[in-house]
């Protein structure tokens, strides 16, 4: 079972900033972690990370800078900064909010329905 | 080891077209795409490592990358302003464009400060511009070109690094060119020296075309370069002129209104200074960004040709209804010169930017008809004027306007025909570009008859 492309959009800010607040990373190690931790269910088009890593860098929540592979090839480095920092508690902070309900109401079926 | 040193070379060709294609998009910049040729090389390296072929993990590699044209779009919506197409283009770049291309502003801002300095040496010895005798206004309408265009060579000759030979070229004709305009006992306010003027500037600009089309001075393809380049560069120039009216405009009100006459500034250093300057900026705008912007010229043509070839079909009807003769007073030559210049600058202009491989179209009758029709009206005004020449004698003006005008009409009728001849389908598009480009040295030969042998033949007058 996949995760639906809405969802997807809307948790690639969140997993981004998550992945980046352990630490500096790239773009490919970035969507190899995420499918690791989503043990493959969560599954990104590959080059739309890049867009929005890009967002995120204009908004000023994460910093990029060009280093090298090991290789010795071009490759972009990615770091969160204070801002981002910030902006992944609020954003937590909504998707507990968010987490919770769907929790109650799967919970408690019966009470969440309309008592007719 | 062969056949896998074959498949790795064939990968690299794969990523290479791959480069240039996803490279080739508007949203796309060369950052961009080198993030994401990490990525497909990261993905590719995998796959292979778990046993696909290379092509194999090539496909799979851009396949999971996404959909070009959605990635596009994505990455369009994220950076929508660079389908505004802006001038930082150098920087941008990349982190490896050359310490040359770093060294660019510097260097033409050096070669403007050069022409304005030019300009302002004479008048550091004493030849003042403000003291408006008919000396020094002459000399220094003579000399306007001489100050900037030799800067300008220099750019190219920087930019294209030029050797010793071509530097001997530019070095001589400027310096004769300079000498013959300077040594010249004109007669202040004679027709010779007005030419002369005049003329000068044309053929440096040939001598600058030499410069721009540098170890290329051979090639049609490159003269036409030259032509779309003179037409973006006129452009620009007027849009710069216009940015320095404001200019000047705040900084006379300005100071104005602390009670200072800031007039001289504007006279002696800004208008003349920034005036010369702006032709060197301005090429450098119209190199940097020629590949970035949609050039104007053309677009201007299009919008113009149809309006011109209405006026002019006007007025022949017009003419050949009320049976009225142009009238030849003083300086109609020149109109109808400067007519014939303007209709050649609209077939030059959309020949440019022609794709000669098109068949033709409604546009290029429409083209043919404007050339014919200014054809018709230059022989009706020719006719007028040759009876006037027979009546009192040849002088520098009409002897000039007349080859001038000798000069345009064989080039628009050989076009008129070879216009026809591909409309027919009898002949290449290609013809009439390469018989526009060929006849380009005859507008410097003319211009040189004119500045420096004119003078000698009536006198000085």
């Amino acid at each position: 079972m996949t995760v639906g492309k809405d969802l997807v959009a809307a948790s690639a800010t969140p997993l981004v900033l998550s992945i980046l607040a352990g630490g500096e990373s790239y773009g490919y190690a970035i969507l190899k972690r995420v499918e690791e931790l989503s043990e493959g269910r969560l599954r990104w088009t590959d080059g739309m990370l890049y867009p929005v890593l890009h967002r995120l860098e204009r908004l000023g929540q994460i910093e990029g800078r060009w280093g090298k592979s090991r290789v010795g090839r071009k490759r972009k480095y990615y770091r969160i900064t204070e801002r981002g920092r910030r902006q992944l508690a609020a954003l937590r902070r909504q998707w507990e909010i968010v987490n919770d309900t769907l929790r109650e109401v799967w919970v408690l079926p019966r009470e969440s329905g309309c008592e007719a | 080891m062969g056949a896998e040193g074959s498949a790795r070379r064939e990968l690299e060709e794969r990523i290479g077209l791959w480069r240039s294609y996803v490279g080739g998009r508007d949203a796309m910049r060369q950052g961009d795409v080198d993030e994401l040729e990490d990525h497909l090389r990261n993905e590719i390296a995998e796959l292979s490592a778990s046993g696909l072929a290379p092509d194999e993990a090539f496909l799979v590699a851009v396949k999971r990358l996404g959909e070009l044209d959605d990635l596009t779009r994505e990455f369009a919506r994220e950076h929508s302003d660079r389908l505004w197409k802006q001038l930082v283009e150098p920087s941008a770049a990349g982190p490896d464009s050359g310490a040359r291309s770093r060294m660019e502003p510097a260097v033409v801002i050096g070669l403007a400060a050069a022409a304005a300095l030019a300009f302002k040496v004479p008048s550091f010895l004493g030849l003042r511009l403000s003291d408006d005798s008919d000396e020094t206004v002459g000399f220094y309408m003579r000399n306007m070109s001489l100050f900037v265009l030799p800067c300008l060579f220099a750019y190219f000759g920087w930019k294209r690094r030029f050797g010793a030979r071509q530097w001997a070229f530019a070095g001589i004709a400027f310096a004769t060119a300079g000498t013959l305009v300077n040594t010249y006992p004109f007669v202040n306010e004679g027709q010779t020296q007005i030419l002369a003027i005049l003329h000068l500037p044309i053929f440096l600009w040939f001598v600058v075309g030499v410069g721009y089309t540098g170890a290329n001075w051979r090639s049609n393809a490159h003269w036409m370069h030259f032509v779309r380049f003179t037409g973006e560069l006129f452009i620009y120039f007027v849009l710069i002129a216009l940015g320095g009216g404001v200019l000047t405009g705040f900084t006379l009100m300005m100071f104005q209104s602390i009670g200072l006459d800031a007039e001289w500034l504007a006279q002696d250093w800004i208008v003349p200074c920034g005036a010369l300057g702006a032709v060197i900026v301005g090429a450098w705008l119209v190199e940097a960004k020629q590949s970035v912007i949609e050039n104007m010229a053309p677009v201007l043509t299009r919008l113009f040709t149809p309006l011109f070839t209405v006026v002019l079909l006007a007025f022949i009807v017009t003419m050949a209804w009320t049976g009225s003769a142009i009238d030849v007073g003083r300086g109609v030559l020149i109109a109808f010169d400067l007519l014939l210049v303007l209709v050649l600058g609209l077939l030059l202009y959309s020949v440019s930017a022609r794709d000669p491989r098109a068949r033709p179209g409604y546009f290029d009758v429409l083209q043919l008809v404007l050339v014919v029709s200014a054809l018709l009206v230059d022989l009706m005004a020719l006719a007028a004027i040759s009876s006037r020449i027979t009546e009192f004698g040849f002088s520098a003006n009409k002897t000039a306007a007349l080859g001038e005008n000798l000069v345009l009409l064989i080039n628009l009728s050989w076009s008129a025909w070879l216009y026809f001849r591909f409309l027919r389908g009898r002949g290449p598009f290609a013809a009439l570009e390469r018989w526009q480009t060929a006849y380009l040295p005859v507008y410097a030969v003319w211009a040189w008859i004119v500045f420096a042998a004119f003078p000698l033949v009536f006198d000085f007058a």
